[in-house]
Formats: C-alpha cells, structure tokens, sequence
C-alpha cells in the first residue's frame, strides 16, 4: 500500500507574479520583456553608490488590488525590507521584499476541482518585492554572463498555507491566480516569459497523521503542466523512499522539462540567514481608508463572481460559463453582445464555436476581433428569425462578414443569397439532420463517393413525406457537404 | 576675506571666479603635504570658473556665484571619481550628480575637488584612508577628526570657502572642533542623501564646513529641502527666515557631560568659561540628567554597524570598483575582492553588523537598539520643550596625535560621545569655534537644538559672536 492510500500529499504554493507597471519597482527603468540584454539598467538598477530606492506606487495600487480581489487584510502601516545574500545578479547584495509586514494577509482564492467542489486555498500573504537580474551559464564559455534588465522588476508573491492535497489542485489554483491577476489587470501572467512562475514545497505525511512532513521545494516552475508533473514526480519519489524507510531531506530541487524528474541542486543544504532588517532607506508606508476605497471602486471584474454571473444572470451552462470566463476581455465581449440581444445560450454557442475558432486560427485576441458586438447579435438575431440556420450562418456568413465587417448582417446574407423562406428553411434543417445521423455516408459522400447521392435524397423524401423540390434538396445537399 | 566680501568684489570686477579658483588651485598645490585633496577637479573647476565669469558680466549668475566648494568623497559628481576613501572604489567614476551637489551647481557654485576622508565615513580621526591619513594645518604631527577630515582641512588651509562633508556620528562636527571651524550636522532627512555613499542610511547626513557663519547658513539653505529621489527626505519647507527665537536663551546642558573621566582639563575648562558668558548675558543655563546616556554609544554602534554590512554588500567586485586578480571561482572573487578592497576598520564594522544582525542575536541587540534609540530620541526631545539649546564640549580632547589611538579602537569609539546623542535623535547640532587650548589648538562648543530648528542654531552662533 502506497500513495494514495497510504500517505497524504501536503503542498503550499509560491506564485511570483510580475507586476504590470510601466517601470520598475525602486526606479524609473523600463519593465518591457525582449529589451536588448543590459538595457534597461539605470545607475539604481546597477546599485551604483550613493543612489537610493524610490517606491513605485503603482505597483502598491496593484498589490492591493490584489489582495482586495483575494479577501485579505490590507496592512496600513508597513515598511519594506532587506534581505541580505551575496549572488552576482542581485546588485545590491540585498533584495528589497516584505518579510514582516507583507502588504495583504490571509485571503483565500476559490478553486473549483473537477468534480465540481470549490475549495478556499487559504493564503498566508502577499508582498511585494523586486526581482533579481539573470544570471546565463553557457556551457562552454569560462565566463558567466548577466542581464540587469530583470533586477528590479516588480513581482508580488503569493505565499498559500500548506492545503493543497493533490497536483491537480495545485494546478488549478495557478490556472485561478493566473486568470485574477490578468482580469485585475496586475500581472500579463506570462508563463512563458517569466512573468509568472511557481515554486512549490511539497511533503508527504501518513494518512491521519497531524504532523507535516519533511518538505522538499521545486523552484521555478512556469507551466500547469509541468506544475503538476513535477509534484506528480515527488509524490512517486517521496512515497516510495518513506516505503524503503529513507530519510527525506529538506532540500531545494529542480525540475528538469525534458525528464519530468526533480533533482537536488545543492550537495549540502545549510540554513542561510538572511538577516532581514527594515530598509533605512524607504520610509514607511501608510494606506489611507480613502486610498484603498479608490483602489476598491476600480475593481470591477473578479473572473469567479463573473462567471456566477454567466450562470445565475444569463442561464448559461457552467461549462460554457468556464470557458468564455477564461479571458476577461471574453467576458467583457460577451456581455457587450448580450446587451444587444436576449438569446444569451445562442451568444454563448457563437462565442464559443466560430468566433474562438477564428481567433485561434488566427493567433488574435479578442480585443482584435473584427466584427462589434452588435453585428454578432446581428447574427444571432437573424438566426432567430428563422432566415438561415446557425449551421449556414456560421459556415456561410460569419467567415464574409468578419471580412466585411462594415457590412450590414442581413443585407450581406441576402448578398450571398442565403437567406430562405421558412420552407426552405426547414429543409436546411431536414438536409442537416439527416446528414449528422448518417455520418459515415456523409463523410463517404463528402470523399466523393456520389452514389450515395441517391440514399441521401431517398431519406429526404421519406422525411419531408415527398413534399420537396428535388433539384432544391439536392443543392442543399452539397451546400452543406462542402 | 568671506564670501558676501569677495561676491561685492566680483561684482565690481576687482577680481574673477577665474582668479580664485587658479589661486585656491595654487593653494591646494602648495599644501599637498596636508593630503587634504584625494583630486582636484581643476579642469572642470576652471571651465566653470569662466563660465559663470561671463554669467556675472550677464549679470545672470546663481546666487552662489564666485563660492568655491569642496566636496567630501563620498558625494557623486558626474563624470568625476568617487571612491569613499576607499581601495574598493578604485577607478570608479560617478555617472550623476548627488542632489546636493545639483542644488550647488544649480547656483553656480564650483566644486575644486573631493576631499580625504575616513573610509566610507568610518572613523573619527582620517588614519581609515585608503589614502593615507589628513594632517590638521595647525600642527602638521596631529589630526584633523574625522571622518570628514579632509574636508575640515580645505576649509582651514584656504583653498575653498566651504567644505560638504557628511555627519554619522560626529564626521563633521568633531573635525570641526578640531580645525577651528563651525560645523552644521543639520536635522537627519534635512538635505537629501541621494548620490551620499551611505555608512548608516538612518543616521547619514550631509553637513557643512566653513570659516564664517553666513556662508553655511547660505550653503545650507541652497541644499537643504525635499528630494523627490530620496524617500526619506523630509518633506516640511525649509525655513530661511531668521530665527524668532532671541536671546535670552534657556539652555541645557547634561550633567554626565562632567562626569567622563577623559575630559581634558582644559577643554572642561573652556565649557565652563562659556557657560559663564552665557550666564553672564543673561541666559539661562540648568543642569538636566539624561539617564539614558549609557545607552548612547552602544545604540549608535550597533543600529550604524548593522546598516553599513547591508549597505557595503554593494561593494563585491562584480559591476564596478576594485576586482581581485586571479580568482578561481565566485566565492574567491568575493572573497579576495572585498578583502583586498575594505580596510581593517570596515571590516570591523561589516562583522560586527553581519553579527547583530543574525538570526541569534537580532533580537537581543539590533531589536533592542531600535528601542533604545527611540527612548533617546523621545527623552532627548523632550529637553527642547523646556529648553531651547542643550551645550557640550564637541570633544573629549583636542586634536590628537597622529597614530595616537591607532590600536585602540575602542578609545576611538568613545571619542564620539558628546556628538552622537545627536545622530541618534536626528536633531541638529553645530559647532561654534570656541578658543584654543595651551597648544594653540582648537575647541569647539556643540550646540543642539530641536528637530528642524537650523535657523535658531545660526542665530545663536552669531549671538555668541557679539557676547564675546
């Protein structure tokens, strides 16, 4: 007997998420990602003597933006910290962070599991502190190199309690963090850039037993997937050296992509101290009621409440909801689109299917999408009248317009002359219906196997009783093959 | 002949920035043995010379043209080296301007050159240079004080009309006892710290040297006042208008003064002589107890200690400065830089900080040092409510010998005692010039005043001009 029923997982998260400022978090350099290497490094961001931090209060703005988002306290007096450590990327000798007074405490973040259960992943805190610069070994090379651009970024650190019991979990709180930061607008939360990444700490422990295990931390994680790989990983390892009676050591580990295993960075593990002290160089900060009230009305979209929304508002699916909450700038696009028209499930099914299909295909986000939110309630209308079906609108009409996307809906239907009386409406039904019942005749038919032509329209007649015009169905017919 | 002379004589055309700088220049020159001077700026120095000449033919000079300012070489000057006093900083060349600086140059002033000091402003007597040590001017076998002590020297030798020094614990005012100048350690976030190498960014400030009283009160009403880029500069309105505040005047002084068994007799003597005068002109003069003086010092060196070993890390041999030759790895990098860089004082410092500020034994002295300090604060305050001024000799002695306490740090750190109730507080202080001792050698009479109360600090200063 093993994992799962013999031990239980403990994870806490650390999630480190860049702050979306114009500058960095002490001075006036730029944050923009793919600058040159060393470019964006001013006489602070190098710890020249004699220069000083300066707060960004943006990234204050958007901590407590954050915090607010996620239930926590909001301290009102704090003061920053230094955290003492010699490493070439790190200019200072110092990292300037919030070690005792973090800016948010507590909080939690709703995660709702497979089966459909949401959890509250308690927080410990958020802080804010600045990132460090980049440090590049190249394998050949006598010399390592290092980019400044990094070092002082802006990052907040979400620090979670050890309540997480499986990968998947885990993964899914990220998905959530992930998906906050970017509708709060305090984070792009690019993985693959680095603008948001995960370290988690991990132990095993005897089912029942109170007491945490040993723990072992993986650094630097910047996918779900390789997120839940990675714990997946020391599950299997952890478990079966507490089956062998191994000691487990405290240890910081690495995941390596390529293997999907962890291995340990450092042959010995001593405790550093970084002998944390208040920065004499920045005073201390205080948050004004007003302050936060003004951060508090400026938040408008938290990506749980809005996809409630979808549900209890609209009526819409929960999976639907999930999906079209994903991005806010969806959210925001669909709720434009339902001010236009009521059939909300129908707004839902063109988001969800052409539109997505579109972006995708195309590599665009929504806010790049051509057609206004009026003219896909257009669309959605003009199927509800009954002048053409969902299944020609999208197959015939949404690819035009969104070429056109000044045209008017239904005089580009008439344009292209798909729009029909009611019995040929029906008969676009009929031919539609009997073709996804028979799939593998269509998909034969659709191959070129024209005589199954002749079954098709036997089929046709038999449902419409022999009420058709056969030159009509059979034209229909190939429409919707094509 | 003091500044506000020399600016009519300008004005006039009797003479040019050109003239004084070339013979401050020439002064330098002749002086070198006092090693006052790390370098001087005398190509930059004389360029602007002329250029502000031809400001004052315009008639469109700064209020501060014609002055000629030394700068203490832990200030930033763009394009021109900054070392700190130190083998670490070897070769390095600021790339701006410390806001000081600007608000200096912003008036036209003209900056001759940085000046000798102790190492990272660590010292009390300018031995702790990777230069070697300043000589006091009027007895070439003694020292000037320190840290600042480079700076006290252009100021007494004549070869700038005001020095810019920085005070942690007395790097101003005790050079200035020594050397025969006033000292202004104005209130801590006063004057912004920006482009200040810092020691001890909580108790760092940047004060001033000169030889006459109105050429630092107007040197410090040019610099003084809210920096934006630097947070912790205060952010109250700098006051220029004299002092309300008049004779006669209610002041302290601290009974445990007398008490320190190393007061130099005649330096006793001389405190008491003034509190005479001042008693004689109709002050009030009280003894008050301060029962948390034994906490002063040990406050002072462990809150500076642990900010400097954070401070320094900069220092490490990577970006900038002096790299050890022939490393193997980064460990040794680190290792052989800092150690061949720092010298034997910083390094005393950087562990004693190091070791406060470990996870053992924060709490019992660096948690316990924060209370301390703002215990002194609050009962240091306190005197000014009753009291507009609290005196003290600026030092236990007068200028000392050359090499006289090199072995013995510890008598060098109580050196410091009169001076860094102050820094501690954060209040101003200065240093009146006060007569000499049989030897010729100056004293100086320490003068603090409440929070922000600079102006009451000049008045007195020239009060006690006229008392005399």
């Amino acid at each position: 007997m093993s994992y799962p029923d013999k031990y239980e997982v403990v994870i806490g998260l650390e999630v480190h998420a860049q702050l979306s400022t114009e500058s960095k978090l002490f001075c006036g350099d730029s944050t923009a990602y793919g600058a040159e290497p060393n470019h964006n490094i001013s006489v602070i961001t190098l710890a020249h003597p004699g220069t000083l931090p300066k707060l960004n209060e943006k990234a204050l703005e958007l901590a407590a933006k954050m915090g607010i988002a996620c239930h926590c306290e909001i301290s009102r007096e704090m003061f920053f910290d230094r955290k003492n450590y010699f490493y070439p990327d790190l200019p200072k000798g110092y990292q300037i962070t919030q070690d005792r007074t973090p800016i948010c405490k507590g909080g939690y973040v709703p995660v709702k599991l497979e089966n459909g259960e949401i959890h509250h992943i308690q927080l410990t805190k958020i802080h804010l502190e600045e990132d460090a610069g980049k440090s590049i070994h190249t394998e050949d090379a006598k010399d390592s190199l290092i980019d400044y651009n990094r070092a002082g970024m802006p990052l907040i650190e979400i620090v979670t309690e050890p309540v997480i019991h499986s990968s998947a979990e885990a993964a899914r709180f990220l998905y959530e963090v992930r998906r906050l930061v970017r509708y709060l607008g305090v984070s792009d939360g690019n993985m693959e850039e680095g603008s948001f990444r995960c370290d988690a700490n991990i132990s095993l422990r005897l089912k029942g037993q109170k007491e945490l295990g040993c723990k072992v931390e993986i650094k630097n994680l910047n996918s779900f997937k390789n997120v839940q790989r990675a714990i997946d990983f020391e599950i299997g390892r952890q478990s079966s050296m507490l089956d062998n009676q191994k000691e487990i050591i405290q240890e910081t580990r690495n995941f390596d992509p390529q293997t999907g295993k962890t291995s340990g960075m450092r042959k010995k593990e001593t405790l550093t101290d970084y002998r944390y002290f208040p920065d004499p160089d920045l005073s201390p900060v205080h948050l004004s009621e007003e302050w936060l009230n003004t951060i508090k009305a400026d938040i408008e979209h938290i990506p749980w409440d809005m996809e409630r929304e979808l549900v209890e508002k609209y009526g819409l699916p929960e999976y639907d909801a999930g999906v079209i909450c994903e991005d806010r700038q969806m959210t925001l696009y669909f709720s434009e689109v339902v001010n236009h028209t009521d059939n909300f499930k129908a707004v839902s099914n063109w988001i969800m299917g052409p539109v997505k299909g579109y972006l995708n295909d195309n590599k665009r986000e929504i806010t790049e999408f051509p057609l206004s939110a009026e003219k896909l309630a257009g669309l959605v209308r003009l199927v509800d009248d009954g002048g053409l079906s969902f299944s020609a609108a999208s197959k015939h009409l949404f690819g035009p317009l969104v070429l056109n996307p000044e045209k008017d809906v239904k005089l580009l239907a008439e344009e292209l002359d798909l729009i029909h009386d009611h019995d040929t409406l029906a008969l676009e039904q009929i031919v539609s219906d009997v073709l996804s019942s028979h799939p593998k005749e269509a998909e034969q038919l659709r191959n070129g196997k024209k005589k199954l032509v002749g079954m098709f329209m036997g089929e046709l007649m038999k449902r419409t009783k022999g009420k058709l015009n056969p030159k009509e169905a059979k034209e229909l017919l190939m429409k919707e093959l094509s | 002949m003091t500044f506000f002379k020399l600016q009519n004589e300008l004005s006039a055309g009797n003479t040019s920035c050109f003239e004084i700088v070339s013979a401050f220049i020439e002064n330098i020159r002749s002086k070198q043995d006092l090693n006052s001077y790390v370098e001087v700026f005398e190509d930059s120095a004389l360029s602007r010379a002329k250029e502000i000449d031809k400001k004052i033919e315009a008639g469109t000079q700064g209020k501060l043209a014609g002055l000629v300012v030394s700068i203490k070489d832990l200030l930033c000057y763009d394009q021109h080296h900054v070392s700190g006093g130190s083998k670490i900083l070897e070769g390095f060349e600021s790339q701006f301007t410390s806001s000081a600086v600007q608000r200096l140059l912003d008036e036209d002033a003209i900056i001759i050159g940085r000046t000798n000091c102790d190492e990272f402003g660590m010292g009390s007597s300018n031995e702790n240079s990777a230069y070697g040590p300043v000589k006091n001017a009027l007895d070439t076998s003694r020292v000037p004080g320190g840290s600042s002590g480079g700076a006290a020297v252009s100021v007494q030798q004549g070869s700038c009309h005001v020095a810019i020094g920085s005070d942690t614990g007395g790097s101003v005012r005790q050079p200035a006892s020594f050397c025969g100048l006033y000292g202004l350690k104005p209130t801590y976030s006063r004057i912004s710290r920006y482009g200040l190498l810092a020691y001890a960014s909580s108790f760092d400030t940047i004060g001033l040297f000169s030889k006459d009283i109105e050429s630092c009160e107007l040197v410090y009403q040019t610099i003084a006042g809210h920096d934006p880029l630097d947070s912790t500069s205060a952010n109250k309105s700098v006051n220029i208008a004299p002092a309300e505040k008049k004779a006669p005047y209610k002041i302290a002084i601290l009974k445990n003064a007398f008490a320190d068994e190393g007061l130099q007799g005649e330096v006793k003597d001389h405190f008491q002589a003034s509190i005479e005068k001042l008693k004689n002109a109709g002050n009030t003069i009280e003894e008050v107890d301060f029962p948390l003086m034994d906490y002063i010092l040990p406050t002072y060196y462990i809150l500076t200690t642990a900010e400097a070993s954070s401070n320094l890390s900069r220092y490490d041999g990577v970006r900038y400065g002096y790299r050890a030759p022939k490393t193997k790895n980064l460990e040794s990098l680190y290792k052989m830089s800092r150690s061949g860089g720092f010298g034997d004082e910083v390094k005393r410092r950087i562990f004693l900080g190091t070791f406060v500020l470990s996870a053992s034994y924060y709490d019992a002295y660096y948690t316990r040092a924060q209370k301390a300090r703002r215990l002194i604060r609050q009962a240091t305050k306190k005197m000014f409510e009753d009291f507009d001024f609290v005196i003290s000799p600026t030092s236990a002695t007068t200028a000392f010998k050359l090499g006289e306490h090199a072995s013995d740090p510890l008598a060098m750190y109580l050196s410091d005692l009169y001076t860094v109730q102050a820094s501690v507080a954060g209040i101003p202080a200065i240093v009146i010039p006060d007569g000499q001792d049989k030897n010729g050698l100056p004293i100086g009479l320490q003068v603090m005043a409440d929070d922000f109360k600079e102006q009451d600090l000049f008045s007195f200063s020239e009060y006690l001009k006229h008392i005399g």
